[in-house]
């Protein structure tokens, strides 16, 4: 081969070896190898003070699946979908996982994140707007605290409190007849268990319980209200959802807590509020289920409390109110 | 000391020679760091997951500071990518030598003489470490900074004459040179009464086998390794087949007292301060630090910026100039009080410099244990990045799930401990040998200073 040649070659070779692998990546990206394929949305998470979900809008046609791809960009995040029965997927960071998800009605959904991945954790949300036929308008009725009427704001503590922790096994065998209406669902929803209790301290039907053997009926009360089922599904969404802030035994003290109080701080400007303290009899004893729920659903406007309305369903939400009691009566 | 002629093994000449094993080797290479700048710039910006980061700051770093310089020392300079584009235009061919008559496209301008020494790959380095918390854990910055280095070097062709680049601006070739002086490998003349009575010095000004060195190196006048990039030019067209690659004993350059300049002195000094700090701000328990370290710009950031300069070219320094006085002070001592004659001492700048050549064995130890840390910790991210280099969900190989899987743990500590006491035995035996020019007593306070050093890193690498 002649000089010439040689360096002809060479020139060839230099090209192929330094830019041809790069360049291969880039069409294989362009056309669309593994990512980028038309009918796949590629979605990025990243903490929500550093963009959150992108995309955050989505759109899809009842009907139709909606292929996902989600990676994040830079901790371990989950994918899921409020108001689904989809499971939860976990997003590696620098990894890719593939969801498919199909819609059969339409409306406005909200996609989250389900791990504790920062102080904005709850803040990571997008939306997917589901287009399609409606067959009939769904008649949304109003939560239970409009229906009452029930002020989420204003203080609630209970003016009366047990000297023993209430116990639901005692109160089965009060060595007193309860009358029923104690022991609906709509008389249960709507009062407190303050407000059960002074009722039924008034009843004739217990004038032979003392006053913690009535705490113990009101106990009773509020777990024939659950199940065995709805409470252990209550401790499953307590655990992924609330427990970060409010702390795995219910005090107000999970691991983002702290970091929470300043993020207010500096967000807001007013002092930090602390996460509800679930084993604070004064508080959970004068709250209403109607109450709390609407507090969940809503969200506490200012306080760092996330609005849980677009993500749990209602029977969701009442499993994590059932949860909620355990922390102050057995 | 004990020298074998490596060309003198059947194929090893003909492969140095030819132009073609160096020149696709560096193509590759050139091929994986573009590649690396891209991954940096769209794939991923996750660190573990990227080619760019995982490729450079584990699979590189691991081949270069665990292999190629303490036993090829400036072997990786002789592939070396970066200076390769702007070499090939300043050459007007890239394989060459050129054959054509036309206009190349570079100045060719002379290096500054005020700027002949590394004083500005010190500074490079510096400004790099202080970033590197960033640089080594971000793709895009890393994309950035390699993007940078590759622009500046071609740029640097075509004003200035040869490789300016790699002589005087590279951050990388600053610490391959001074490490280099270690290697049991060297490029020397066979005979330099050759060289001498060769007129035409080929070796300096090329002919049609080859280019002048590329490094601004006369090898008949080699005495260390420093300045040698291995490139073989010399090799290729010195007419009286002169040239050797020998195997050598490790450090034999250290034992030579020619050439040493303060600005080596300092590179010392830069190197071995920069492993301590990385250890703590890297490895350390300390939150804040590395906070501070990562946080670039922010009030933290300056602080610790401020005083990472502060202990890598004051604190440190300081630190041996004391210890190298006290040294001095002591065999002066002695020399009074005995009645047998010394020689007469250098002065404290002279004896500073020609000390702190002890620390170049120490300070490659430090960064050789600083290195296995988290090399062999995080190598099982490299097999994940190559089946998907960008994170787009590729799986060339397979391997693209592979968990993160620490390898060596239990051995690693050990293999540190080795290597750093190691390094101490070197520098102590180094500091006596340079002592021995003198007075064998004043390496008693330097070793002591190479002890502290060690103590300290075992105690932030080891624990």
């Amino acid at each position: 081969m002649t000089a010439k040649g040689a360096e002809r070659a060479a020139r060839l070779t230099a090209i192929v070896l330094a830019l041809g692998l790069p360049v291969a990546a880039l069409i294989a990206r362009w056309a669309g190898w593994g990512a980028g394929r038309d009918s796949v949305i590629e979605i990025h998470g990243a903490l929500a003070e550093a963009g959150g979900w992108a995309p955050a809008d989505l759109t899809a046609t009842v009907g139709e699946p909606l292929r996902l791809r989600l990676t994040s960009d830079d901790v371990m995040h989950g994918f899921a979908v409020g108001q689904s029965d989809w499971p939860a997927v976990d997003v590696a960071p620098g990894e890719v996982t593939e969801t498919t998800i199909t819609f059969n009605r339409p409306g406005k959904y909200v996609f989250y994140c389900t791990r504790w991945c920062g102080v904005n954790h709850w803040r990571m949300r997008g939306t997917i707007e589901v287009a399609g036929p409606t067959t009939s308008p769904a008649i949304e009725s109003p939560p239970l605290y409009v229906t009452l009427g029930l002020d989420l704001d204003a203080p609630h503590p209970a003016d009366v409190i047990p000297e023993r922790r209430p116990s639901a096994d005692r109160g089965a065998e009060p060595g007193a007849t309860i009358p029923v209406e104690f022991s609906t669902g709509e008389y249960f929803r709507a009062h407190s268990p303050a407000e059960v209790w002074r009722a039924l301290r008034a009843s004739p039907a217990s004038r032979e319980l003392a006053d913690a053997e009535v705490w113990d009926v009101v106990a009773f009360v509020w777990r024939s209200n659950s199940t065995p089922e709805s409470l252990v599904e209550g401790k499953r969404i307590y655990a992924a959802n609330c427990a970060a802030c409010h702390g795995e035994t219910g005090a107000g003290n999970g691991v983002m807590a702290a970091s929470l109080a300043s993020q207010l701080t500096a967000e807001f400007g007013h002092g930090a509020t602390k996460p509800a303290d679930f084993t604070d009899p004064a508080k959970m004893l004068g709250a209403s289920p109607a109450l709390l729920q609407g507090k969940i659903i809503r969200g506490g406007m200012g306080t760092g409390m996330p609005y849980w309305g677009p993500i749990l369903t209602e029977s969701q939400t009442w499993a994590v109110l059932s949860y909620l009691w355990t922390f102050v009566m057995d | 000391m004990t020298r074998y002629d490596l060309t003198r093994l059947p194929l090893v000449e003909p492969l140095l020679r030819n132009r073609w094993p160096q020149f696709v080797t560096t193509s590759i290479a050139l091929g994986g760091f573009v590649f690396a700048i891209i991954a940096g710039m769209v794939g991923t910006p996750v660190g573990s997951r990227n080619f760019g980061i995982v490729s450079v700051w584990i699979g590189w770093w691991a081949l270069l500071m665990l292999i190629a310089v303490p036993f090829f020392g400036r072997g990786w300079c002789s592939i070396c990518p970066l200076p390769a584009p702007g070499e090939w235009l300043q050459r007007g061919a890239v394989l060459g030598p050129s054959t054509g008559t036309g206009r190349r496209p570079g100045l060719g301008l002379r290096w500054p003489n005020r700027l002949r020494n590394i004083w500005l790959q010190n500074g490079a380095f510096a400004v790099i470490a202080l970033l590197s918390v960033v640089v080594l854990t971000t793709p895009s910055v890393t994309a950035v900074v390699l993007a940078a280095l590759l622009v500046l070097a071609v740029v640097m062709s075509l004003i200035f004459e040869r490789r300016a680049f790699c002589r005087y601006l590279c951050p990388v070739g600053g610490f391959i040179g001074l490490y280099s002086q270690l290697a049991p490998i060297e490029l020397r003349v066979k005979d330099p009464a050759v060289c001498a009575c060769h007129t035409q010095k080929t070796c300096y000004t090329g002919n049609a086998d080859g280019y002048g060195c590329p490094w601004q190196v006369f090898p008949g006048g080699l005495v260390k390794n420093t300045f040698c990039g291995l490139c073989v030019e010399c090799l290729r067209t010195c007419p009286h087949d002169n040239i050797a690659i020998n195997l050598r004993d490790f450090g034999a350059d250290l034992s030579n007292p020619a050439g040493r300049r303060l600005d080596e002195a300092f590179k010392a000094f830069i190197m071995l301060g920069s492993a301590m700090a990385y250890s703590a701000v890297m490895l350390g328990p300390w939150g804040a630090l590395k906070s501070a370290a990562y946080t670039v710009g922010s009030a933290a950031w300056v602080i610790y910026a401020a005083a990472f300069l502060v202990f890598i070219f004051v604190v440190l320094p300081g630190l041996f100039f004391t210890a190298v006085v006290v040294g001095r002070r002591l065999s002066q001592n002695l020399a009074e009080n005995s009645t047998t004659k010394t020689r007469r001492p250098e002065g404290k700048r002279q004896a500073f410099i020609a000390l702190s050549y002890a620390l170049v064995p120490l300070g490659l130890a430090a960064w050789i244990a600083f290195s296995l840390s988290f090399v062999f910790a995080n190598l099982s991210y490299l097999s994940a990045a190559l089946s998907d280099p960008m994170g787009w969900g590729w799986n060339l190989f397979g391997t693209a799930r592979v968990n993160w899987t620490p390898y060596l743990t239990q051995f690693v500590p050990i293999l540190q401990t080795i290597v750093l006491v190691g390094g101490l035995i070197w520098a102590g035996a180094t500091a006596q040998r340079i002592a021995e020019e003198t007075s064998k007593m004043r390496s008693l306070p330097v070793i002591v200073f190479c002890l502290i050093v060690t103590l300290v890193l075992l105690g932030l690498l080891v624990g």
